[in-house]
């Protein structure tokens, strides 16, 4: 079973759609217990980051989700409160990684929120985008970003660059949504299965 | 960098995707799920999933086809029509929308759209318009979905949506009345003059019947996106076709 963090946002289910569809068990969860034994757990990307790490703290995750030894995918938001600090609502997050979350610059020509679909240059290399050609697609909608550093993975480009994707052992941060990125986000989501054994 | 994205509009009553007149001589064209689908399958980057019956008739309808598409969908979805709170935005995005699209209501009463932004976040919500020329100004219109009930707002299309961007809107849709049905193309000064007070993405409507009209609302307006209905219900173009045109025009499209 997959753990998929309920961190609060109204749109939360998505992610549980996107594993059925691969025909893979998950469960929107709170309960410590439960994500402890996932063999994975999604922290999904709905909401603002101030609210969603005042949900991880009253419901006593901060701990937990800092101690997992599972595979761990952070989606959008979820992949933000992995870092040290996000400035929206300038909150202290997870600090899985180094560093600060800040508001994407409006560039002229690059709207905010970085709203729709953007090329990943991603590489193969990375178990996480085994089959998935460089280049691919995915569904983006955010107006904040993580800092680069040594554990981006992959980068994407809307004004700045910044990072698609960070990986530091076996916890993942990717900025996109892959349960809304078509045949590129379902490959994805597959791959994160895989090194759960869920599959 | 972003693609441009184009997204098919699907009118939805009583749970199923019609075509027609509105409000008269509907034709079943299928299950939401199914409809979506099939445009996901030709390439569309967004749907939207717009309730007649809800937006005309001031109800809040029975929205289990959400759920419907929310399950077959791996692409987002936007729902517009008959959402005037947030509670309404809530059970819409609860049910597995990404975005909510809200008109009229936010005419009648703008604070709604801080509240939903500060409930759900910027990137859900997505504010329609529908504007025309008249006497040289761009005004702005309610109730649109009715022929009988549509009337003025008193504001002029340009001075909304600086109102509607300050108050933390994450996109906008624009529905240029008198294209809205003919096919002669997208209306390319209008939709320039708003994308030129816009930071926020730009959802270009009304118009389209060739592949150029794409092109044009894409380098001439500079549109983020460009919402298309009749041309992708009636046959006549595939999302495939526009893709496949606007890349060969140098639009970066994603195929």
């Amino acid at each position: 079973m997959i753990a998929i963090v309920d961190t609060g946002g109204a749109n939360i289910g998505s992610v549980v759609d996107a594993f059925s569809r691969l025909g893979v068990d998950s469960k929107l969860t709170a309960d410590p217990n439960l994500i402890q034994e996932a063999k994975g757990v999604v922290l999904p990307g709905v909401g603002a980051a101030a609210d969603s790490m005042a949900r991880i703290q009253d419901q006593g995750l901060v701990e937990i989700l800092q101690k997992l030894s599972q595979p761990v995918l952070g989606i959008c938001l979820g992949m933000q409160l992995l870092f040290e600090r996000s400035e929206e609502g300038d909150v202290t997050c997870l600090g899985l990684l180094p560093g600060k979350v800040r508001r994407l610059p409006a560039e002229k020509g690059a709207r905010i929120p970085h709203m729709g679909w953007n090329r990943v240059q991603c590489g193969d290399q990375d178990p996480l985008f085994a089959g998935i050609k460089n280049g691919a697609w995915f569904y983006f909608v955010h107006s904040y970003a993580a800092p680069k550093g040594d554990f981006t993975v992959a980068e994407v480009e809307h004004g700045n660059r910044f990072p698609a994707v960070v990986a530091k052992g076996s916890v993942y941060g990717v900025q996109f949504h892959p349960e809304r990125s078509g045949t590129s986000g379902a490959a994805l989501l597959k791959n994160f299965v895989g090194m759960t054994g869920c599959n | 960098m972003l693609s441009r994205r184009i997204i098919p509009c699907l009118d939805v009553l009583g749970g199923r995707v019609v075509k027609g007149v509105r409000f008269r001589g509907h034709k079943d064209l299928g299950g939401v799920g199914e409809l979506a689908a099939r445009y996901r399958d030709q390439g569309a980057d967004e749907i939207v999933l717009y309730d007649i019956a809800a937006s005309a008739e001031g109800r809040t309808a029975d929205r289990s086809w959400v759920r419907e598409a929310a399950q077959e969908l791996d692409i987002p979805f936007s729902v517009a029509g008959g959402i005037r709170s947030v509670e309404d935005a809530r059970a819409v995005l609860g049910e597995g929308a990404d975005k909510i699209s809200i008109n009229s209501p936010a005419l009648e009463r703008p604070e709604l759209i801080n509240e939903l932004v500060s409930a759900l976040g910027q990137q859900c919500v997505v504010i329609g318009v529908d504007s025309r020329r008249i006497e040289g100004e761009f005004r702005t219109f309610l109730y649109t979905g009715s022929e009988a009930k549509t009337r003025e707002s008193g504001r002029l299309m340009i001075d909304w949506l600086k109102e509607v961007q300050d108050r933390g809107a994450g996109e906008i849709v624009l529905n240029c009345m008198e294209q809205d049905g003919t096919g002669d193309g997208y209306d390319i000064e209008q939709i320039f003059a708003a994308r030129e007070i816009l930071k926020i993405p730009l959802v270009a409507s009304g118009g389209a019947k060739r592949v150029e009209h794409f092109e044009a609302v894409f380098k001439r307006a500079d549109a983020d996106a460009a919402l298309a209905a009749g041309v992708f219900h009636r046959g006549e173009l595939t999302v495939g076709d526009v893709k496949e045109f606007l890349a060969s025009k140098g639009v970066e499209v994603r195929r």
